[in-house]
């Protein structure tokens, strides 16, 4: 059985500073109103009674990065031309987080197949995926939002994660999930968790016990694509969006990116960013033409791609960990579940004649 | 890590700038890493990213056939901001590209067949490969036909190669504009129409057609009245392309990703796929 470390509450920070010698540590704090991942700063209180507000998508999939460095210079043999060199700025370190949520962790194996498959590897992602560590809090209580047993996963699903971490009185049980996650449980702070065993496995059974009954979502991916050709519905569905894109942006499935240039005198940089879906000019192309021109085209791709295409693609798996920051974030109370449901219990109707 | 960097280009070398119409021009390019170029490979039909740097990348077909491999080309035409920058280089000038990208044209499965090329404006690039590439290896395919429309002559683009299509026996060529203009020697009318009158025959054929989207519409439909079955046509789609190895999410149609499952479908493939052109 995977060793059990058993850490006081009041020790939290001295272990993450122990651990912030040799990697960069990320942990949950407020910042304004939100409560986001940041680097670990010992003055500041980490917040770990809810989910943050945002993922921690960022610490491996920054929200704007460095692919490329380009630098212009003339010629020496014929000053008339411009030479140009490009050089590849791969990111570098290790780093750890704390307090991602199973379902934030879950989220980067939906990344994984599609940034590390046989095809194509993208070594920026790899390169950070590679060499981050997720230390993992399991939710001893869920939100009206949470629907993370929809889509076969679990409040304590270790999955993607290196460490479990399950509250126990005074103090947070420590769970090895990987090789990597055990050689992390060394430090003096840390001591024998065996008899916190029990408390962790109850408080793990009554947040289970207390979900309500998951819908089958078998038959979305096919729904869904029966569905496509109706505007109406889309329309219906997508009527509150503002299309201002905080679900794509909360999301830790949303992995759509932009590509740009930036120039400065004689040196620039292409440079990767987080896109959004929700926007007309996502996929407007330079004639004018936009195969998705209204937020009903673009809301049906978000939960088609999610729901249908992805899972088409990928054995069956959604690509949504049901962290329900999409629903929470809305500010018009789009709720993506609703609109896979309606899409599973829609039937065409028949017009008699 | 040994792993190819995917975003990274390839420096090349701009050796020969040809202006084609007002708004198209051709760049021949050869990659500067000399092994990278004698190593290049490609099949007919992929695509590549060119990079303007400072401004960013776009996609274009490579429009010269892999049994021509001094220089790769490339056809762009101005309508956007990475395109109009590629306009402003000259000869010499660096440029980067990221390629092979893409499927490729099924020339395998067309050997024996009769093959009628139908393009239309900048569409014709695509159609370009391979046709030299059938040119070239003549014997393995039957008649080939090709139709070529542009709006006026000062549209048409290849215009150095047309009149060695016109003249060959084993190409049979069309050309035509959309209105009468004055010296115009060849057909005029529309694309689909011009097609209706020259009727290929469609057995044992496969038409291969790329265009603006409503003249490939109208091809179709033209097509379909010629006996073409959805198997027997191929095209080729645009979309809007970042990343050019389906990670960056824009190009799906469905589950499909243009720029690494396409560009190339047939008319089959495309009924399967969910309706969002």
């Amino acid at each position: 059985m995977a060793p059990v470390k058993y850490l006081k509450s009041t020790d939290l920070k001295s272990w993450l500073g122990e651990l912030a010698q040799e990697n960069r540590v990320f942990a949950p704090r407020y910042e304004g109103d939100a409560v986001i991942f940041a680097p670990f700063d010992p003055e500041q209180e980490i917040f770990i009674k809810y989910a943050a507000t945002a993922p921690p998508k960022k610490t491996v999939f920054p929200q704007s990065e460095k692919l490329v460095d380009f630098m212009y210079s003339k010629d020496p043999e014929d000053l008339s031309r411009i030479l140009i060199e490009a050089k590849e700025v791969l990111p570098q370190g290790t780093a750890i987080v704390f307090g991602g949520r199973p379902c934030d962790v879950r989220g980067f194996t939906m990344f994984d197949r599609v940034y590390m498959s046989e095809e194509a590897t993208d070594i920026y992602y790899k390169a950070r995926r590679d060499n981050t560590s997720f230390i993992t809090l399991a939710c001893d209580s869920t939100e009206n939002t949470c629907f993370c047993h929809w889509v076969n996963s679990s409040p304590s699903d270790p999955t993607g994660s290196d460490i479990l971490a399950v509250p126990v009185t005074g103090g947070l049980l420590l769970k090895a999930v990987s090789d990597r996650g055990e050689s992390l449980l060394t430090s003096k702070l840390l001591s024998e968790g065996e008899s916190k065993r029990d408390e962790a496995e109850k408080v793990i059974k009554e947040v289970a016990d207390s979900l309500d009954q998951a819908p089958d979502l078998a038959q979305a991916p096919k729904k869904l694509l029966e569905v496509f050709d109706n505007i109406e519905f889309w329309e219906e569905v997508s009527a509150k969006c503002l299309s201002c894109g905080a679900c794509t942006y909360l999301c830790p499935t949303c992995y759509c990116f932009n590509i740009t240039d930036e120039t400065q005198g004689m040196k620039g940089s292409r440079i990767r960013s987080w896109d959004n879906c929700m926007s007309a000019l996502f996929t407007m192309e330079a004639s004018g033409h936009n195969p998705r021109p209204t937020k009903a085209h673009r809301l049906k791709n978000r939960v088609g791609h999610k729901f249908s295409y992805y899972p088409d693609l990928h054995d069956g798996v959604i690509s949504c960990c049901g962290c329900g920051r999409c629903i929470k974030s809305c500010p018009a109370g789009v709720d993506i579940r609703e609109i896979v449901l309606k899409a599973i219990a829609f039937e065409p109707t028949v017009t008699e004649g | 890590m040994n792993i190819k960097n995917l975003y990274l280009p390839e420096m090349a070398t701009i050796q020969e700038v040809i202006e084609e119409t007002h708004n198209i021009i051709t760049f021949r390019v050869t990659l500067n890493n000399q092994e990278a170029m004698k190593n290049f490979s490609f099949e007919p039909g992929n695509v590549g990213q060119l990079s303007a740097f400072g401004i960013g990348e776009a996609t274009f077909v490579i429009n010269s056939p892999p049994t021509r491999m001094d220089y790769l080309q490339f056809s762009v035409m101005r309508s956007g901001e990475v395109t109009t920058k590629l306009h402003s280089l000259k000869a010499g000038d660096q440029i980067g590209v990221r390629a092979p990208l893409g499927n490729h044209f099924p020339y395998e499965d067309m050997k024996g067949k009769d093959i009628v090329f139908v393009g239309g404006g900048i569409g014709m690039a695509p159609l370009r490969t391979l046709l030299l590439f059938m040119l070239d290896n003549r014997s393995d395919y039957g008649k080939i036909t090709l139709l070529y429309g542009a709006r006026s002559p000062l549209d048409m683009a290849f215009n150095y190669e047309l009149q060695d299509w016109l003249d060959r026996d084993d190409l049979d060529t069309h050309l035509t504009i959309d209105a009468e203009y004055e010296g115009w020697e060849h057909e005029v009318g529309l694309i689909p129409n011009v097609l209706l009158d020259i009727a290929p025959s469609s057995e044992n054929s496969v038409a291969i057609t790329c265009g603006p989207p409503i003249m490939i519409k109208f091809t179709l439909q033209a097509l379909e009245k010629l006996g073409f079955k959805d198997e027997q046509i191929v095209t080729t789609l645009e979309k809007r392309m970042k990343c050019g190895v389906g990670i960056c999410g824009r190009c799906n149609i469905g589950s499909s990703y243009v720029c690494k499952d396409g560009p190339v479908y047939t008319g089959a493939q495309l009924k399967e796929l969910p309706n969002e052109l």
